[in-house]
């Protein structure tokens, strides 16, 4: 088990580097001159240089990569932002990153739960209402917009704060950026309410697609689960409905959901990118869409980088998981 | 005569050769694998409602020209100098105006012509580039496998739309760059769907019996593996049309399909979220339409998938 781990997190870190060196090489090889596309076409060539210079886009590309890679191990730093008057990208995704994590987690604790139990109760009353709800709203969750949702959910619930994490002129500053636990361990609980109020429907509109997905494949693993000779076998002695379910069924029909749940983290990302846009939510998804309309390399190649260890951390805690969860899977 | 793993349809095996006749009318009576998926389609009646949907959405773009009641650029106050953006629902616009003024039900049908077109051509490029590397790699083999494979694992490494992002912003904003990185971020769907079946096709003996008599890989994937990935990749390019066009979507609403003022779904969505505190109108047209047109790719692909897939058959 302890080589299995070992061999996957040096995959995983493979794939982060060799990831990362092809986004950088990508966005230097391919037309397009960000300063062109940041300054004008009646930019000052002199400046252009100085800036040339200033980044080191003068040199070889494999010892500009090199240098990203040294610059990162030794000091953390991905760069200074072109477009925002040189402000440090790492520090700006320390602050954008937790926004984006604590919306994910607010959707995968709506997602996940209501996920399983609406696929658990496909199964088990299975061609009647239950699993007409469960496959109607699947298919709905896969087909809607995200976007379209939120922006339905900003129109109908007036009511409800639609932007940023807090109202705007709150006594309270968040030192992590994790509004929500950090309301609770400084015991600002009018700060909570009004925190979770703000994160209420960007979460529900985030956690639309994973919710379909989680259900899906919990009907179809109960299904298949609940079809099993040893379920048959606990019914006939005799256990009661649930506790068959609950007891012998779900633990096994939970592994695949295990998988599905952490592979969400790829589409909610994705998914945040969008929810983030319609409310205006101060996270890495608002970031990498602003770098990407200003053509801002540096910002670009720091994002792809933190969101290729999130996930591929993901798929590795996911496979940890797995392993965890199905005893079959340790033995050499 | 049954054999005692009870499964009637490959244990049960005449002991001497039916004669001619049998086998016409056992082949007679035995529908051909096209009737069968026929039939199996034709049973399936959210496939039905899918093809239905899909259908009215094709025919919505083709005949925008003639249906829409304006100009997909023609101001409302051309016709009613009253007339304010952003108006509900009327006698004269029957999904109201949008925030520039323009009839929305219009621009819904115009839209359908650029956001159709833009799906469709994502996916052919998905399925010619990652229909080609799937087959070559399960095919040869070898390193080409393994460098086909690592390289889309490692662009699995990455949520879908910053890759969209980054080919987007790499090749200047605009909808050939979006109909490319959406094109693109569907190509691993394809080439580990061919892939999988290649390999399967490789090792049968037919193929076996091809190369030993000496046939050209190229004969082989021509005459023995095109056809059998033609099943997959239908069924995968269907519902992958519904995806592109949510993709497509999604990025013009980030605005990076360039004129923001276009008639297209993601576009307008994009506007109406300007105007989303004085109304919901123009957002429910393009946002309708997105849902039902990637719902019917949904129904439709996979209504073929349980038609065209042989162990799908007496299933469910």
């Amino acid at each position: 088990m302890i080589g299995f781990l070992l061999r996957r997190l040096a995959q995983a870190a493979l794939a982060i580097v060799v990831a990362v060196a092809l986004i950088f090489l990508a966005i230097r090889v391919l037309p397009g001159n960000p300063l062109l596309t940041q300054f004008g076409q009646h930019t000052d060539p002199e400046q252009m240089a100085k800036i040339r210079e200033e980044q080191g886009w003068n040199r070889p590309l494999p010892i500009q990569l090199v240098d990203f890679f040294w610059e990162l191990a030794t000091t953390g730093s991905l760069g200074n932002s072109i477009a925002r008057s040189h402000t440090s990208v790492s520090e700006e995704l320390a602050q954008r990153i937790p926004p984006t994590i604590e919306l994910s987690i607010a959707a995968l604790l709506i997602a996940l739960p209501l996920g399983v139990a609406l696929g658990v109760a496909a199964a088990v009353w299975r061609n009647r209402w239950p699993d007409f709800l469960c496959t109607t709203s699947s298919l709905i969750g896969v087909s809607v917009p995200v976007f379209f949702l939120g922006i339905c959910l900003k129109a109908l619930l007036t009511g409800m704060p639609s932007s940023n994490q807090l109202p705007l002129g709150t006594d309270f500053q968040s030192m992590t950026g994790f509004v929500l636990p950090e309301a609770i361990l400084r015991g600002r609980f009018d700060v909570f309410v009004q925190g979770l109020r703000h994160l209420c429907l960007p979460a529900i509109a985030l956690s639309s697609i994973p919710l379909a997905i989680v259900a899906r494949i919990t009907r179809s693993s109960m299904l298949e689960v609940l079809s099993a000779d040893y379920v048959r076998t606990a019914r006939a002695k005799g256990g009661s409905a649930w506790r068959v379910v609950l007891r012998h069924a779900f633990p096994n029909a939970s592994v695949p959901v295990a998988n599905i749940a952490g592979l969400q983290v790829g589409l909610l990302l994705s998914g945040a990118v969008l929810t983030e846009t319609v409310f205006n939510w101060p996270g890495l998804g608002t970031y990498i869409v602003q770098a990407v309309q200003d053509s801002d390399y540096v910002v670009v190649q720091g994002c792809a980088f933190v969101v290729a260890v999130m996930f591929v951390t993901m798929n590795l805690l996911v496979d940890v998981l797995h392993l965890w969860l199905d005893p079959r899977l340790r033995s050499p | 005569m049954y054999c005692i793993c009870g499964s009637i349809r490959v244990c049960e095996v005449p002991s001497v050769p039916a004669p001619e006749t049998m086998t016409e009318t056992v082949e007679h009576l035995e529908p051909q694998p096209q009737a069968r998926a026929w039939r199996r389609f034709a049973r399936n009646r959210s496939a039905h409602v899918g093809a239905v949907v899909v259908g009215a959405m094709v025919l919505m773009a083709l005949l925008a020209g003639v249906l829409a009641p304006y100009g997909p650029e023609t101001p409302a106050s051309r016709f009613d100098a009253s007339l304010r953006p952003v108006s509900p629902p009327s006698r004269e616009h029957w999904l109201g105006t949008d925030g520039y003024n323009y009839d929305v039900l219009t621009r819904v049908m115009y839209g359908a012509r650029l956001s159709l077109a833009a799906g469709l051509v994502s996916i052919t490029l998905a399925v010619v580039i990652g229909a080609t590397a799937g087959a070559l790699s399960g095919y040869f083999g070898g390193w080409l496998d393994a460098t086909i494979m690592r390289t889309i694992d490692v662009a699995l490494a990455f949520p879908s739309i910053l890759i969209a992002l980054l080919v987007a912003m790499a090749l200047q904003p605009g909808w050939i760059a979006v109909m490319i990185a959406v094109g693109l971020i569907n190509v691993p769907a394809f080439a580990r769907q061919v892939r999988a079946t290649v390999l399967t096709v490789r090792s049968t003996e037919y193929v076996l019996a091809a190369r030993a008599m000496g046939a050209s890989p190229w004969h082989i994937l021509r005459t023995a593996v095109l056809p059998a990935i033609v099943n997959p990749v239908v069924v995968l390019g269907t519902l992958g049309l519904g995806s592109a066009i949510l993709e497509v979507a999604g990025l013009a609403f980030l605005g990076i399909a360039g004129d923001p003022t276009e008639a297209e779904w993601g576009s307008m969505l994009a506007k109406a979220k300007d105007h989303i505190s004085a109304s919901i109108w123009p957002a429910l047209g393009p946002g309708v339409a997105i849902s039902l047109t990637v719902l019917g790719f949904n129904l439709l692909g996979d209504g073929l998938r349980d038609a065209l897939d042989p162990r799908m058959e007496g299933g469910k």
